[in-house]
């Protein structure tokens, strides 16, 4: 409920974060590469939003820059309402410590030499919010409870082999929380634990969430993870740099509006036998993924689009476009036609439901 | 310890003869100084002819090293014992861990064949498609150029790629998906009776996994091969199989035909790991996560090895690990699980609303 409150019509004020007409073109020795092409998105205070997508569809690229890791070549990153790259030196530390990554790979995104203490304090030193080692100490243990390590005095003096990897990506957390942030990126967070644990860890990022109001960009290849965190926040379908489709996330994952987010919803498998049999699927018309440096004309899903209409989707390349209240699609068929087989604000039916 | 409920399931379970079939399986590695540390640890398991069976499990608990066991392709260190007969056709039935030499080579691929999870390591990345199939069919038959030729264009077509573009391929210059379609290509080269796949769509994407699973479906049905598929991924289980085993620590915790898997699961750790996967469409079921994490196999708690995760232990679970037990309240399908409280478990699955709120 807490989340509901702190909505973002509740909370009315300026979004926290801003990408607007945001794009990455990487040159290379095949020409030019729009990873990320011209996207707009934002996320208000203590919002989720999800960034979903295929491999190279530009997902980690966008998050790069929403995190001022990468400047973007054109577009605008705002933070609390500044451009982030007009920023003084004072005033990008206190973005960066604003914002907090949190990386795949919890092998390789922890120093193996330090300890958890000296890894959780090293922020604290740099940004010079404790005084002593004591009250870094302290500091430490107190984070360590926040992501259910317990007790901390058990983790502080182990070094990061002897932690399994749930662990290890709840000290990546822990680090990331060091600084009071106000958004969280999290990058494919929980697609290396195990199922067992990965539910646990979404638990405790959930919890950040609401009570300590962490806006969340969550970026995850896999719906159902994006499903279960970001359900009362809006999801970002991307493909080959491009947003296609954008909503509250039930509303992505029952009634999707965009034939790739579609597509996609149809091709998982579920952990049910009889719906997952049952499941209508509509063929692609290619299964080969176009390469970015030679970009299809006009949608770049077209070649693969059961929808595609010769003359209409390789001419023009489509704009997000409102289909229904909150939701957005680009897609020049969808524009036109509405959505086939779904009502307005009508969902299938789902197991147990 | 299990045998006694075996023979039981292979009569209530399945049609016929099984055609291959694993009792008191174990896999040991040596690890170093004298110690060892099983891996699999006594599974018993029929596969019946066309049958599809899912083995799912964590990481760690024994489903590649159960997979590359039966095939006899453990590395040195490894080593198996127990019993695994395969059924010929003809009535012949080989004991596969006696194999040697020339039968070994005869059993594997033409018997049985493996389609490994890291498609771009199961191949030589400096020959040709080509190549590997000229050699893969000219190391088990008499096969002549033509005939090899033939072969490899038919199965190529038969996962939906083009024989004249893939053979004079290098395997960098295929995609994720595309590799992997050659590899089920390949594994098929010699009709083999069970093909065990581990992990087949693992680090694919998800219209590429789709593409694969769709292929699979497809070639079974047309060449009606018995399967055994590997996987953590409980949701290609739901799709593929006809009978799931879940695997914990080593040893088949429980198994039945896919429906009652999912729908009636009775062990405490089957339940779990459904509980932790949502499904995509509807409304957002409760979630819940396994506390802790797997045992290390160097050091396995006591009794049943789930009791120190699980919440309907008692003091009796740490007492012996208990046996496949046959589930005695639902009729038809072989349904085992090791639990003594099989009784108290039940799936339920509340649903949230858009809301959040759950009713």
């Amino acid at each position: 409920m807490s989340a509901l409150e702190k909505s973002p019509e509740a909370a009315g004020g300026t979004p926290l974060m801003t990408l607007g007409g945001v794009s990455q073109v990487f040159d290379t020795k095949a020409g030019p590469i729009r990873a990320v092409d011209n996207i707009d998105l934002s996320i208000n205070p203590g919002e989720v939003l999800c960034l979903v997508g295929e491999s190279g569809s530009g997902k980690t690229t966008a998050a790069r820059m929403a995190a001022g890791l990468a400047r973007p070549t054109s577009g605008q990153v705002a933070f609390d309402g500044t451009d982030i790259w007009s920023l003084k030196r004072n005033d990008f530390t206190t973005f960066r410590r604003s914002v907090q990554y949190v990386h795949q790979d919890p092998y390789a995104s922890l120093n193996p030499t330090r300890t958890i203490q000296q890894t959780i304090t090293a922020p604290l030193f740099k940004h010079g919010v404790v005084k002593s080692k004591k009250e870094a100490a302290e500091r430490a243990a107190e984070l360590l409870t926040k992501v259910d390590l317990t007790p901390p005095e058990n983790y502080l003096s182990k070094y990061p082999h002897q932690l399994s990897g749930g662990q290890r990506q709840r000290v990546a957390v822990a680090r990331a929380l060091t600084l009071d942030p106000k958004l969280i990126i999290a990058d494919e967070s929980t697609s290396m634990l195990d199922v067992s644990i990965r539910i646990s860890v979404l638990a405790m990022l959930g919890r950040l969430r609401d009570d300590l109001g962490v806006g969340f960009l969550f970026i995850t290849h896999d719906l159902a993870i994006a499903k279960y965190f970001g359900w009362r926040g809006k999801t970002a379908v991307m493909y080959l740099g491009r947003i296609v489709e954008f909503g509250p996330t039930p509303k992505i994952i029952n009634a999707p509006t965009h034939p790739y987010t579609r597509a996609l919803i149809d091709a998982i498998p579920e952990p049910d036998p009889d719906l997952t049999k049952t499941k209508g699927r509509e063929s692609l018309r290619s299964l080969e993924i176009p390469s970015l440096a030679h970009l299809p004309s006009g949608c770049s899903f077209h070649p693969r689009c059961p929808q595609f209409e010769d003359g209409l989707c390789d001419g023009a390349i489509p704009e997000l476009t409102t289909i229904r209240s909150g939701q957005s699609a680009a897609c020049h068929v969808v524009a036109r036609d509405g959505v086939p087989g779904v009502g307005e604000g009508g969902h299938p039916d789902g197991p147990g439901a | 310890m299990t045998t006694t409920s075996a023979s039981d399931r292979a009569t209530r379970g399945g049609q016929g003869k099984p055609l291959l079939s694993i009792r008191d399986f174990k896999v040991e590695y040596r690890t170093g100084s004298g110690t060892t540390v099983q891996a699999v640890r006594g599974v018993d398991l029929d596969l019946f002819p066309g049958e599809s069976l899912a083995l799912v499990g964590e990481s760690g608990c024994g489903k590649t090293t159960f997979g590359l066991g039966l095939l006899r392709l453990l590395p040195r260190l490894g080593h198996a014992s127990g019993q695994v007969t395969f059924n010929r056709g003809d009535g012949t039935e080989i004991d596969v861990l006696g194999l040697d030499g020339r039968d070994l080579r005869q059993f594997r691929w033409r018997d049985a064949a493996m389609v490994f999870q890291g498609a771009m390591n199961a191949f030589n990345p400096v020959l040709k498609i080509r190549a590997h199939m000229h050699d893969t069919m000219r190391a088990h038959t008499k096969a002549s150029k033509q005939e090899i030729e033939d072969r490899a264009g038919e199965l190529l077509r038969l996962v939906r790629l083009e024989p004249s573009r893939v053979m004079d391929s290098y395997p960098h210059e295929l995609s994720g998906g595309m590799r992997q379609r050659v590899l089920i290509a390949m594994s098929l080269l010699l009709e083999p009776e069970v093909l065990i796949l581990d992990e087949p769509t693992t680090a694919l994407d998800i219209l590429t996994q789709r593409s694969v699973v769709d292929v699979l479906h497809e070639v079974r049905e047309r060449l009606g091969f018995s399967m055994i598929f590997i996987s953590h991924d409980l949701s290609l289980a739901a799709e593929l199989a006809d009978r799931v085993a879940t695997m914990y620590a080593g040893r088949i915790i429980e198994t039945g035909g896919v429906r009652d898997m999912f729908y009636k699961p009775r062990h405490p750790y089957t339940l779990g790991l459904i509980k932790a996967v949502p499904p995509i469409v509807g409304d957002l079921p409760d979630m819940e996560s396994i506390p802790g994490g797997p045992p290390s196999l160097a050091s396995l708690p006591k009794g049943c090895t789930f009791s120190p995760r699980c919440k309907f232990a008692t003091d009796e679970c740490k007492e012996a690990d208990p046996p496949l037990i046959p589930i005695t309240d639902e009729p038809g399908d072989a349904h085992e699980a090791a639990c003594i409280h099989w009784k108290d478990v039940h799936l339920e699955r509340r649903v949230q609303d858009e809301m959040g709120t759950a009713s």
